[in-house]
């Protein structure tokens, strides 16, 4: 029982690794919000192509979301950050791996924000356009909020994922919050960085979680 | 200037598909005047109005308001002239996530650029008008049908449109609920507005109404004063529908 406490909740470990554990969380918390911030506007724009009455445009989005979904979010990070040099193109990993999670999330919002879209009854837009409102102003005033509140917990769910999903960095040696956990680790031949870093993940999430079944609960009242 | 043509009609012709849905409709309503519509299921009625101010487009034809064709120019001219043209729908359509107050003002801030203070003055004065004054901060899924109908009234005179279209307006209403949102519309009437009022109420067509317009298969079959159109009506299909329409 000693030696099991003693290399998972080795508080002395704990308290030293925590400086750079703290960092690893700063660089998640910052691929986070690249990739969800940049995620959510792409998808919406992702969305309107897949809707659009142009058929090229909504041709080139359904291909987008198809492609980028079917694509493992891992195989598409190697292929940029691995892959790219041999095309000349160098690129940082912080940009890698927003690329690549920005591909395949974008993807995924934009499924998110199209049922959310269509969701919102056809009068909403004819009743906002009769009265001089333009598409645009129509989208942001009327329909959008109102797509937006239908798929609330999708969109949410969704952003766990990304947050998640930030930790497969680790395997380009990106110094994220579970990359430098392993630092630790093999560093003091304890696991006890680990356990903080599984800590600080579930911190992170599980407000949103809640607040996930929350508005589920809501929707379904 | 009591002849002065607010809404034309100018050989309006709608297809979908296969189908020819209006075949060259003309019809010239002048200022102030109230012209109701009447037809069979499916005749077109629906379909005219939202010609109007371009919700369905025209296959051909134009439609001038106040001497501007709305079949001309550009998206954004287009976005001006609707200003100009008010819609009242059978289901209300008003903005869930708003309060009714927000309802009214929106177009205005955002189309006509109304300042804050101007846009809510002009929407409790609608308000008032149309009785829901005492409403103004509820949301629409706390009113009633006919409260919601009479906001949505309120919403479209806000941008002082020069016509105003009502497809069924009473339509989705419990009947006890018709007779204010018909007073609401005997007002505005009263009051000058040109308007175009696809409905069943034939009560509120004789006493308001200035022409009657019977419809079928997409033509205009007949028409004339109520009391012609209800009182005589010379067509067989007019006389028709009248009949399985008063049972
Ligand atoms: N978007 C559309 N696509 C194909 N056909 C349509 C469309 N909209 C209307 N129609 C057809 O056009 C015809 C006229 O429809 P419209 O709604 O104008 O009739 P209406 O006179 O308003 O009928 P109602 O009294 O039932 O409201 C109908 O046969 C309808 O099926
Ligand atoms: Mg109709």
């Amino acid at each position: 029982m000693d030696i099991f406490i003693d290399q998972f909740f080795n508080i002395d470990i704990m308290r030293k690794s925590l400086p750079l554990l703290f960092k690893g969380l700063w660089m998640t918390l910052q691929l986070c919000s690249a990739v969800i911030l940049l995620g959510l506007i792409g998808g919406l724009f992702v969305a309107l192509g897949n809707m659009s009455e142009r058929r090229w445009l909504r041709w080139i989005s359904i291909g987008y979301t198809d492609l980028f979904r079917a694509l493992p979010p891992l195989v598409l990070l190697i292929f940029i950050y691995a892959g790219l040099p041999f095309a000349g193109i160098n690129i940082s990993p912080f940009a890698a791996v927003v690329i690549a999670f920005l591909l395949n999330n974008s993807s995924y919002y934009a499924e998110v924000y199209r049922a959310g879209l269509i969701s919102v009854a056809k009068g909403q837009w004819e009743a906002a356009e009769s009265t001089g409102l333009s598409p645009a102003q129509t989208l942001i005033h009327v329909v959008l909020p109102q797509a937006v509140r239908n798929v609330l917990p999708d969109l949410l769910s969704n952003t766990v994922e990304v947050v998640k999903l930030t930790s497969l960095a680790s395997v380009i040696s990106l110094s994220e919050l579970l990359y430098n956990a392993g630092m630790a680790r093999s560093v003091t031949y304890n696991a006890s960085p680990l356990v903080l870093a599984a800590l600080f993940y579930l911190v992170l999430l599980w407000p949103l979680v809640r607040l996930v079944s929350h508005f589920q609960r809501r929707l379904a009242a | 200037m009591a002849n002065r043509p607010m809404l034309e009609i100018v050989s309006l012709e709608k297809r979908f598909g296969p189908n020819t849905i209006l075949k060259k409709i003309d019809l010239k309503v002048t200022e102030g005047e109230l012209v109701f519509v009447i037809g069979p299921s499916g005749s077109g009625k629906s379909t005219m109005l939202r010609c109007c101010n371009r919700l369905e487009e025209p296959t051909s034809g134009d439609i001038i308001v106040d001497g501007r064709n709305i079949m001309a120019g550009t998206r954004r001219d287009l976005d001006r002239m609707r200003l100009q043209i008010g819609m009242v729908f059978q289901g209300f359509h008003l903005y869930p996530h708003m309060s009714v107050l927000k309802n009214v003002t929106l177009a205005q801030r955002k189309a006509l650029k109304r300042s804050k203070t101007e846009a809510d003055a002009r929407a409790m004065d609608m308000l008032e008008q149309v009785g829901m004054a005492h409403k103004a901060d509820a949301y629409p899924g706390e009113l009633s049908g006919g409260q919601q109908q009479r906001v949505a009234i309120a919403r479209s005179l806000a941008l002082d449109p020069k016509v105003m279209l009502f497809d069924e307006p009473t339509s989705a209403l419990d009947p006890e609920l018709v007779g204010s949102v018909l007073k609401v519309m005997k007002d505005l009437k009263s009051k000058g507005m040109t308007m175009v009022v696809v409905s069943h109420e034939m009560g509120f067509a004789r006493e308001t109404a200035d022409r009657v317009i019977f419809m079928d298969g997409g033509v205009v079959v007949e028409q004339g004063t109520p009391d012609e159109i209800f009182g005589a009506p010379k067509a067989e299909r007019t006389r028709a529908f009248l009949s399985r329409v008063s049972g």
